[in-house]
């Protein structure tokens, strides 16, 4: 038993963490929203499954590769992000938080059927070039890694480090993390709350598309690609501090390693029920998750 | 046509309940609950699973345990996040839902899978004709509605459904009034389950078949939809609701099928899309619904 779990080990951590690195975008993405907005935004379900079809329509039907099809899984959700927040979110967010919660599940099932709509309900794949998978010999166990995976992480940890620098070094990524960390003093200087709540949907969005583009990479595309991540993204949110940047990626790594290393106990298909445990054993033991609720 | 019609008039009352339900826990204690089509999930599973597949209770008996089951597990959804802000309450009631259905397409040997469980027993099912069943059920549903509105009455008349109104109001003044808002929050929490999964157990008693796939998230619209048209806060608008909810959702089934050139699954996807979207438009221009909670609003001194 205990030699079976060392050889499957290494191969667990692995995947486990490069699972967290994706899922880290759409973790920072969800919790950004929240930072600056102040609500848990569930339409991301539904914005991930609009950056993985984004990208599909860009690769399949465009034929673009995998990095300039990620621009449009960029974008598209991101210009959706703001345009719902505008016309819809906005105006729901005086009436309270809960209500604009209420509201962006709605959104995300009215979005999921446009998508729906357009694309039906079957599995799609993206155009991608066969690798064979890396074997790495470690002496007490094989190590399996497929090339498709590492681009993933490095896309993921390059998108991540971009987030990061704009964060600390450039005027608007102050601008939000002022308003993430006080509102009124922010507005009291001057920083006008409506562009950043714009700004903080565009990214937010935006990295939640990308997010899903990625988990597509992984996986397949279909209307619900999005929806069966969603346990796993609000699990590193709150694991890592609801509205926390790094927290995010913190929380991404513990929940991605976690999902995997429960294999070793459950059976696979309770992967996702891991997040959920993850997400009750925080609010017991540490109600503000492992770096507390603050912005950067 | 009538059998149909009778359908339908069963499921308003269903969803009837499951709105009251949603009514103890948002329209008078202002918590949120994102995860009801998991409660439904547990009640109809509890009673399936002790009337047919584990064992052969009593219909009456596997309701009541249903009940019992989903109670706790309301109690202990909201004692974990009461203390929180109501956001992690809305992350965790939502996650519950997944869970629920995640557990029950995997549990194959509790619960069947995917393939459900078929064969539940219905109160004289097989003994009447099928159109019979359906009048009897009915009646049953009709009745259950009844009850729970008046239980309902009786709470939101009381002192503690006034108690839980101030919790919604502003819970620290009600705190500092000396309620136990913890406990009022966890009770009210759980008396809401505990509707919601009797009308999941009634529903899966009727259906007679109930599987993973039937409890989606976008049954938890048709609710918060249900209270929301009738009018959050009030009983009798969740009841009326959830009856105008269940003639829009078959309304557009008749005219979305007369667009030509539709297929299937894309006038599925309108359907969904028009309920998910009515949502959204009642809480941005109707919030207070059709028939709105009558109380007095003093304006704070000072705000816009």
């Amino acid at each position: 038993m205990l030699s079976h779990v060392i050889e499957e080990l290494p191969q667990l951590l692995v995947n486990g963490l490069v699972a967290g690195t994706i899922l880290a975008l759409p973790a920072i993405g969800f919790t950004a929203i929240y930072a600056v907005l102040r609500f848990p935004n569930f339409s991301i379900a539904s914005h991930a499954t609009m950056g993985a079809y984004a990208g599909y329509v860009a690769n399949v039907w465009f034929g673009l590769p995998v990095i300039p099809s990620l621009l449009l899984a960029f974008i598209i959700p991101a210009l959706s992000g703001v345009a719902c927040d505008e016309v819809v979110m906005k105006p729901l967010r005086r009436t309270g938080p809960l209500t604009a919660a209420i509201a962006a599940v709605a959104l995300t099932i009215a979005l999921e059927n446009v998508i729906r709509f357009f694309f039906g309900n079957d599995l799609r794949g993206y155009d991608l070039p066969v690798w064979r998978d890396w074997r790495i010999d470690l002496g007490f166990a094989f190590l399996r890694v497929g090339p498709q995976q590492v681009e993933n992480a490095a896309i993921s940890i390059a998108v991540m480090a971009a987030v990061f620098l704009f964060l600390a070094f450039t005027r608007t990524g102050k601008m939000m993390r002022a308003v993430a960390d006080n509102p009124m003093l922010a507005g009291i200087k001057g920083i006008n709350a409506d562009t950043v709540a714009r700004l903080g949907s565009f990214m937010g969005m935006g990295l939640v598309g990308v997010g899903g583009m990625l988990l597509g990479l992984d996986t397949s595309i279909d209307p619900l690609t999005g929806f069966r991540a969603v346990l796993s993204v609000f699990a590193a949110a709150v694991v890592g501090g609801l509205g926390s940047i790094p927290g995010a990626v913190v929380g991404a790594a513990v929940v991605g390693v976690g999902e995997e290393l429960s294999i070793l106990i459950l059976d696979a298909s309770y992967r996702t029920a891991v997040g959920f445990i993850a997400i009750l054993v925080v609010l017991i033991f540490r109600p503000r998750g492992i770096l507390g609720e603050r912005a950067y | 046509m009538e059998n149909y019609l009778v359908a339908m008039a069963v499921f308003a009352g269903l969803y009837g309940l499951m709105a009251l339900g949603l009514n103890v826990i948002w329209g008078m204690a202002g918590m949120i609950n994102l995860g009801l089509v998991g409660f439904m999930a547990v009640g109809a599973y509890t009673s399936a699973l002790l009337t047919v597949r584990h064992a052969t209770w009593p219909m009456p008996l596997g309701i009541l345990a249903a009940v019992i089951v989903t109670a706790t597990a309301g109690a202990l959804v909201a004692r974990l996040t009461a203390k929180m802000k109501g956001d992690y309450l809305a992350i965790v009631t939502l996650g519950f839902s997944e869970v629920v259905r995640i557990i029950a397409s995997n549990e194959i040997r509790f619960t069947n899978g995917t393939d459900g469980i078929s064969a539940i027993p219905g109160p004289w099912r097989g003994q009447v004709a099928p159109a019979t069943f359906n009048l009897i059920f009915l009646g049953i549903t009709a009745l259950a509605v009844l009850v729970v509105y008046l239980i309902c009455q009786r709470i939101r008349h009381s002192p503690y459904g006034r108690v839980l109104r101030a919790i919604r109001d502003d819970d620290q003044v009600t705190a500092v009034a000396g309620k136990p808002v913890l406990r009022f929050k966890t009770e009210a929490f759980a008396v809401g389950a505990a509707i919601t999964g009797f009308a999941g157990a009634l529903y899966g008693h009727y259906n007679a078949y109930i599987a993973p796939e039937g409890f989606v998230p976008l049954i938890t619209i048709y609710i918060v939809l249900a209270l929301t048209a009738g009018g959050t806060g009030t009983n009798a608008g969740a009841v009326i609701g959830a009856a105008l909810v269940v003639a829009f959702m078959e309304g557009t089934r008749f005219v979305v099928a007369e667009i030509p050139g539709l297929a299937a699954v894309q006038v599925a996807a309108v359907r969904e899309f028009l309920i998910a979207t009515l949502l959204i438009v009642l809480l941005r221009f109707r919030p207070q619904g059709l028939f709105p909670e009558r109380h007095i609003r003093h304006r704070l001194p000072g705000a816009s």
